[in-house]
Parts: structure tokens; C-alpha cells; sequence
């Protein structure tokens, strides 16, 4: 394999891989072989996601087969299969699409494949039961531009996902990759930061904070020895953003790296990332071998005096870790404990050496933004967050998964536009962001722009980006306490207010849903909080009684339901609530014949009953059941 | 030196047992291969490295590796072990031939996970980090997984349960063997 010593090979090798992308990008210069192709249907691709969400539901076993048959049947010079990332529709996965149609397959299984390489490829006719059904109108979407999930969004940072096959740096060249690093490299590193600076962009990890500023401190440092970090210790519980980008386009965070790495004069780059992600893991150690192998990486990058390397970190299962004094503890091989700022990491990071930690989502913007200029960034999204973020919608949604949309988008549009409603028609109680730091918002407040600010006003706040949509079966004192059981756990237990507040909470959220809680329980909680939030040294404490002071702020009626009147109306706290059936029994038999604990007493077509002794409240009669007989009283 | 040599002599000796050696062995290459110096200031970066593959080669961490790691390292005892209190991901206690992995993050825990955890808990008897009597198996709760859109999920070595209800649960806990045999 050619090296890529120079700017001038880069190009040449971006000329030349120009065809590899033909069929699945608007590319100019290929336009008219692309024509040719599709009226002649002779060259055909088809795109397997290889995403963690789609590999769970066995698309590498799709992926393997589907590659044999096609060999078999002597076709594979006309087409290609190829592994790709997320396509960001998991809640149907496997997806597969067909490009140059761009057809759309969801919910493929291993036993469609030889019915779809003869039928569909083959024979031409439409498999209508692979592609996507409308919720609404029940009508099928052979394309994906036509698919609601995808009008609204924007795509930045997962511009490639999806698109290139995350494990071949020839297809990444191809579009543009290593071009901003190369027009980087012909510019002093204080242009660089100007850009970034100018673009406005803000860091994606959560806390928000201008990137640009952060390689400005970082680079007026004095030293030779500087380190990058990319933060890929996502341990939001909910959140795969990070993990989908490096499985799907590690190299546009690579590049960004060496950016960033140039900009503030650090030849050092650190990836610190999770151990639960082998997939992530695999990919980054290809492409960082193959960079080594073209030159990329290592010394004297494109012809210039610039040398950089990489090196893969892992975690082991620290939320705490995510806060950037803790990650470098832990890439230091200590307990993740976080330290005082000052000092930034900027000033004395890594080994005492200047170090900007930046997170993966924040370096997968870079690139484009070097290339298209800050103005074209800046005009996206709101006055004072600029861009477009990635949210991993999920929960209670109809069509959850990864999708990127501009700043300022409301919540209604993400959850009715793109996500398709809520799941069996429920109500929309709550939307959670922000992870364990961040809060609920309630059903009212959907039509707010998403933005840092506007999210921080309703006491959540932006967080790495995960997104769950809560409906009205769930109780918010339960999710509540799910979340402060999550920090209490994480703690890492160098300050008391979160090491014993974090402690204290659960235990009175627990009195709470089981039915014991003292009168002045949600005051206790509100002070609790308070203290936690202002004597703690960390992002982690301080954002720790965010979930019980949101949904306490918007809820308070539940609580207040749970502590006097001993009722969880959404049916989860066992101790507060009982299964009833009311007159909408047809006497069907399906609870009777379901209920593992025998509790239903019931003959054909006469109305059951429930006999509470024997009730579990496993929740089996009221899934179960079609006629919303079974009530939660 | 917080460790005495004699202790790390004195296991060694006791591991009579091949395969216990064999692991040692194996360990052992995989700490030199990262041409740790003793007087290396930056030697404890390798640390949690050196632990992933520890407990990838024994399964858990009980203490007799760890002073060997230590060992090895040129670090105290107490700040191997200080590492491996702090870390989810580390174990000083063995898991049970099957390890079923239950995710508790936020997207399965709506959907209902923690009843799919209690319905393990009632099958096996055995709560979460905890291994069965015969130990066959073991429960663990994950924290996000990132298979959102499938969620609840379950998952078991390589196999992935999506959307699983607590009807599943038990013919997962019978396809354990068969996956374990895979």
C-alpha cells in the first residue's frame, strides 16, 4: 500500500479513490459513471450496519452470509457488500440499504437472504415487507431521504457514519479525509484556534465549554511536552453517541486529534475509552494501524516538521472518569479521583504537562468545520450554541436510535418528527437528558428549543446526549431513584456532601416508593440536594440531585401522592398500588391463562377478578391484555 | 517494598498445578512485552492495562495475582489493590460458569429491566453479583450496553437477548449451557 508522505500524494490518492464512494455520494466529479450505473444497473452496493445495536440483532451473521451467496451466485464483481456504521434507526435493526436506489431494508433476518439476492437483486421486484412501514399512514417507504426519521435531521459529526466503511482509510480519503489536517499543517496553529474559536463550537461532552478557548490556554503554555485527549469514557447509562462515532468513523477522530494536536503544539495523543466497547475498541486499533502504516501518524506528517502518535487508554468502569481531572488519574493508572481546578488540565494535565481533553463528538466536528470555514458552522443552530448534536434517542419512543439534528430544534420535533410518537400511543409524561446529571423535562415543555442555556433553565441540562423519552406508566420517583442509585454507586468518595449525600437520597427516595416516608420528605430532599450541589469538588456532585430536584420541581404531585396518600397511579411502586379489572373484561381468559402466580380467578366470558393475596404485580395481565380492563388502582 | 518476596515465593510454589502456571506464564510475557522499567516514573500508566489482561487471563483478580502484579510493576500492594476496589470492571471474586449480563441502563431500566432482574433473581436465587451455589451461574448488571433500541437487553458471552420479558428468562438461563459450549 502506497504512503502518503506528502499534500501532493493525499490528493493524488483523493483523485483516485475517487469512484469508491460513486454509488453512495453525491460526488461531482463521478456523476456521469454514476448515471451510467444506475440505467444499466451494473454496479450495485449494498450497505450492512455493523453498528453494536444491529451486530446484537446478528448482522454480522447477515453480513457473512449475504457476502457468500452473492460469491456463489458469481456475482460479486457487480455487487459489493460492504460493513458500514450506525444508520440510526437501531429500534429497527438490522438495516441493510442498497445503494444506487438507496433502498431501505429494516428488520432483515439471516433467512430473507436467499429470497432477497434472487428476488430483489436478481429479478428486480420489490420485497415490500423489508422496507419501512409509516406508523401513521401504514403505508411502506422503499427510501430513506422519504423516511420521516430522517428529514429533520443535519449531520455533522456523523456525516461519514454509516456511509464509509469505518475500516478502510482509502474509502475515508475519498471524502476529503486528511484534507483539513493538510490545509492545518499550512497554517500557523494560532489560525487554527482562530477558526475553531470563530466557529463557536462547544464542547459536546456535557459542561459545554468553548473549544477553542480550551486549546488557546493549552497552546500560550509554556513546554514542549503537551498531550491531546479524546474522552470516550461514555458511561451515561443510555448513551451511545461516542461509541456509534468511533465505530463508524474513527478516522474523522483521529484526524481531528492531530488538529488538535498541531493547534496546541502536543505530538502526544491519548484515547481514553471505554472497556465495554471491544467493537470501538477493534476499529480504533485498525485504523490507527493502518495511519501508521500510510504515514498519517508518526513523524513528519504530510511533509511537514509535525509529528504525532496515538495511544489507546482503556477504562474499567468508572462513570466518575468521565470528568477530566478523574480521566487523567485514571490514564495515569490511579483510582479515578478528580483533583481542584485550577489547575486546568490546560495548564497542568497529564503527567503535570499541559493537556486539553476534548470529547469524540467535539473532535468529529472539527474536520468539516476547517474545511466549510466557521462561517458556515456558525450559521447553524442558535446565537449562542452553534451546530447540530447528536442525541441517542431511546426509551419509550417509537423509533428510537442515533440521529443528529441543528441546535434550537424542539423537543416535539425530535420526539413526533423524527422518533414517531410515543410506543402503543401512550402519553408523553417526560423527556430525560443529560444522564444522571441532568433532569427531567416535563410533557409541557416540548416545544423549547434545545440549546445549552435552554436546558440548563429547566434543570437539566445538555450532557453527553442521551435522550429518553419517559411515558405515563413510568413513576418519576422511581426514575428519580434509579438515577441517584446510579451516583451512589459511582461516587468515587472523596467528598462527603457526595460520597453520604449521595448515600441519604436514595435511602429516603426508597422510604418514599415504598410507602414509608416521614411528612417533610421532600424537604429534606431539596436541602440534601442543595448542600450536595455546593460543597462538592466535581461535575459528578454537583450535578448528582439534579434528577430529584427536576422531578421534584415538575412532580410534586407524585411525590406528594406517594408520601400521603400512598399511590403510585403509574403502577410501578408495588407497595402503593393494586391491580383491579373493571367492566371492560370480556372474560377472554388471556390474563388467566398468562398470570405466572395463578392470582386470576375467571371463566370464558365472564368478568375475572384478581385475588390480591396471590397477586405478585408482576405487570404480565396488564401488558397482556387488549381491552384496558386491568387498572391500576 | 510492601511485599515480601517470600509471600510471592511461597505462592508460586503452591501452584503446583499446570494450568495455574501456565496462566502466571502467560501474564508474565505480557508484562515484559511492555518493557516496564523498576525506575520508570510513568511505569503505573501500564497499570489498569496490565489488570484488563490479568483478569482476562484468570477470570478475577484474587490476591495472590495481584502481588504478583505488584510485583512485577515495582508498585506497593496497597496501590494495586486501591485500583481494583475503584473499578467496576475488576473482580477479586470468581463468576459462575455462566455469566448473565442483565442491562440496567437508563433505556432498558424504563422498559422494565428491573422486573427481568427480579425474575432472575426468583429463578436462580441468586442476586446481582452473586454466583450460584454450584457455581454454574452468575448474575452482573451492566450499565448501558448501547444496544438501546433493542432494549431490555440481556446478554450472555457473545449472544444478545433484545427485548427480552420476563417469559424469556427462563429459556435463557437453558441456552446458557449451550452458548458456554459454543
Amino acid at each position: 500500500m502506497k504512503k502518503i508522505k506528502t499534500k501532493e500524494d493525499l490528493f493524488q490518492l483523493y483523485e483516485r479513490n475517487k469512484t469508491l464512494l460513486a454509488l453512495r455520494t453525491a460526488d461531482e466529479r463521478v456523476k456521469e459513471d454514476v448515471e451510467k450505473a444506475k440505467k444499466n444497473k451494473t454496479q450495485r452496493e449494498i450497505l450492512v450496519c455493523g453498528d453494536t445495536g444491529c451486530a446484537s440483532a446478528k448482522s454480522k451473521v447477515i453480513f457473512n452470509y449475504l457476502k457468500k451467496e452473492i460469491e456463489n451466485r458469481g456475482l460479486d464483481d457487480k455487487i459489493k457488500v460492504i460493513q458500514t456504521g450506525c444508520f440510526g434507526l437501531c429500534e429497527k435493526g438490522p438495516v441493510l440499504m442498497s445503494f444506487p436506489e438507496e433502498n431501505f431494508y429494516v428488520e432483515f433476518k439471516p433467512e430473507y437472504i436467499k429470497n432477497f439476492v434472487e428476488e430483489h437483486l436478481i429479478n428486480g421486484k420489490d420485497l415490500d415487507r423489508l422496507y419501512y412501514t409509516d406508523p401513521i399512514t401504514k403505508r411502506k417507504i422503499p427510501k430513506r431521504s422519504e423516511i420521516p426519521f430522517y428529514k429533520k435531521q443535519f449531520k455533522i459529526a456523523l456525516r461519514n457514519v454509516g456511509v464509509i466503511d469505518p475500516s478502510q482509510l482509502d474509502e475515508y480519503i475519498a471524502v476529503k479525509g486528511y484534507q483539513a489536517l493538510a490545509k492545518c499543517l499550512s497554517m500557523s496553529p494560532m489560525d487554527v484556534i482562530n477558526i475553531i474559536k470563530k466557529s463557536g463550537l462547544r464542547g459536546r461532552g456535557g459542561g459545554g465549554f468553548p473549544t477553542g478557548i480550551k486549546w488557546e490556554v493549552c497552546n500560550k503554555m509554556p513546554g514542549d511536552d503537551k498531550f491531546i485527549i479524546c474522552n470516550a469514557d461514555e458511561g451515561d447509562p443510555g448513551a451511545f453517541m461516542d461509541r456509534s462515532i468511533l465505530e463508524g468513523d474513527p478516522f474523522s477522530v483521529l484526524e481531528a486529534m492531530a488538529i488538535g494536536g498541531y493547534a496546541i503544539g502536543a505530538n502526544k495523543g491519548v484515547i481514553y475509552i471505554r472497556a465495554e466497547y471491544p467493537s470501538a475498541i477493534t476499529r480504533l486499533q485498525v485504523a490507527i494501524k493502518q495511519l501508521r502504516e500510510r504515514e498519517l501518524l508518526g513523524k513528519n506528517i504530510l511533509g511537514n516538521d509535525f509529528s504525532f502518535d496515538i495511544e489507546l487508554k482503556y477504562g474499567a468502569g468508572a462513570f466518575v472518569c468521565g470528568e477530566e481531572t478523574a480521566l487523567i488519574a485514571s490514564v495515569q493508572g490511579r483510582r479515578g479521583e478528580p483533583t481542584t481546578k485550577p489547575p486546568f488540565p490546560a495548564e497542568k494535565g497529564l503527567w503535570e504537562k499541559p493537556t486539553v481533553v476534548n470529547n469524540v463528538e467535539t473532535f468529529a466536528n472539527i474536520p468539516p468545520i476547517i474545511l466549510n470555514g466557521p462561517e458556515w458552522f456558525a450559521s447553524i443552530g442558535t446565537e449562542k450554541s452553534k451546530g447540530t448534536k447528536v442525541f441517542a434517542l431511546a426509551g419509550k419512543i417509537n423509533y428510537g436510535g442515533l440521529i443528529e439534528v441543528p441546535m434550537g430544534t424542539t423537543l416535539r420535533e425530535i420526539i413526533y418528527d423524527i422518533g414517531g410518537g410515543l410506543k402503543n400511543g401512550k402519553q408523553l409524561k417526560a423527556v430525560q437528558t443529560g444522564g444522571p446529571s441532568g433532569g427531567c423535562i416535563p410533557a409541557e415543555y416540548i416545544d423549547t428549543p434545545i440549546t445549552y442555556e435552554s436546558l440548563t433553565e429547566s434543570g437539566s441540562m445538555m450532557g453527553s446526549g442521551g435522550m429518553i423519552v419517559i411515558d405515563e406508566d413510568n413513576c418519576m420517583v422511581d426514575v428519580a431513584k434509579y438515577y441517584l442509585e446510579f451516583t451512589t454507586h459511582e461516587s468515587c468518595g472523596k467528598c462527603a456532601p457526595c460520597r453520604i449525600g449521595t448515600k441519604r437520597m436514595p435511602e429516603i427516595l426508597t422510604q418514599i416508593t415504598e410507602g414509608y416516608a416521614e411528612d417533610d420528605a421532600i424537604e429534606k430532599l431539596e436541602n440534601l440536594g442543595k448542600v450536595i450541589k455546593n460543597a462538592s469538588l466535581c461535575g459528578l456532585g454537583q450535578t448528582a440531585p439534579n434528577p430529584v430536584l427536576s422531578t421534584i420541581r415538575f412532580f410534586r404531585n407524585e411525590y406528594e401522592n406517594h408520601i400521603k396518600n400512598k399511590k403510585c397511579k403509574a403502577g410501578v411502586c408495588k407497595n402503593l398500588f393494586i391491580y383491579r379489572i373493571n367492566d371492560n373484561c370480556t372474560g377472554c381468559l388471556v390474563c388467566f391463562k398468562n398470570c405466572p402466580a395463578g392470582a386470576i380467578i375467571g371463566a370464558p366470558r365472564q368478568k375475572h377478578i384478581i385475588n390480591f393475596e396471590k397477586c405478585t404485580k408482576c405487570g404480565i395481565c396488564f401488558m397482556k391484555c387488549r381491552f384496558n380492563a386491568i387498572e391500576v388502582v | 517494598m510492601g511485599v515480601a518476596l517470600d509471600d510471592l515465593q511461597l505462592t508460586q510454589k503452591e501452584c503446583h498445578n499446570e494450568l495455574l502456571e501456565q496462566m502466571y506464564n502467560k501474564l508474565d510475557d505480557f508484562i515484559s512485552s511492555l518493557g516496564i522499567q523498576k525506575r520508570d516514573p510513568f511505569r503505573k500508566g501500564h497499570l489498569i492495562q496490565v489488570l484488563h489482561k490479568a483478569q482476562e487471563i484468570f477470570g478475577y483478580l484474587p490476591e495472590e495475582v495481584q502481588i504478583f502484579v505488584a510485583k512485577k510493576m515495582n508498585l506497593h500492594l496497597s496501590e494495586v489493590a486501591g485500583v481494583i476496589s475503584f473499578y467496576n470492571f475488576f473482580t477479586t471474586t470468581p463468576k459462575g460458569k455462566h455469566q448473565i449480563h442483565i442491562c440496567l441502563g437508563t433505556a432498558c431500566f424504563v422498559k422494565g429491566a428491573q422486573r427481568i432482574l427480579e425474575e432472575f433473581t426468583e429463578q436462580l436465587g441468586i442476586g446481582p453479583q452473586e454466583v450460584t451455589e454450584d457455581k454454574e451461574y452468575s448474575i452482573d448488571i451492566v450499565r448501558c450496553v448501547g444496544a438501546c433500541g433493542l432494549a431490555p437487553v440481556v446478554t450472555v458471552r457473545d449472544r444478545v437477548y433484545a427485548k427480552v420479558t420476563t417469559g424469556d428468562v427462563e429459556k435463557i438461563i437453558k441456552e446458557c449451557k449451550e452458548i458456554s459450549s459454543e
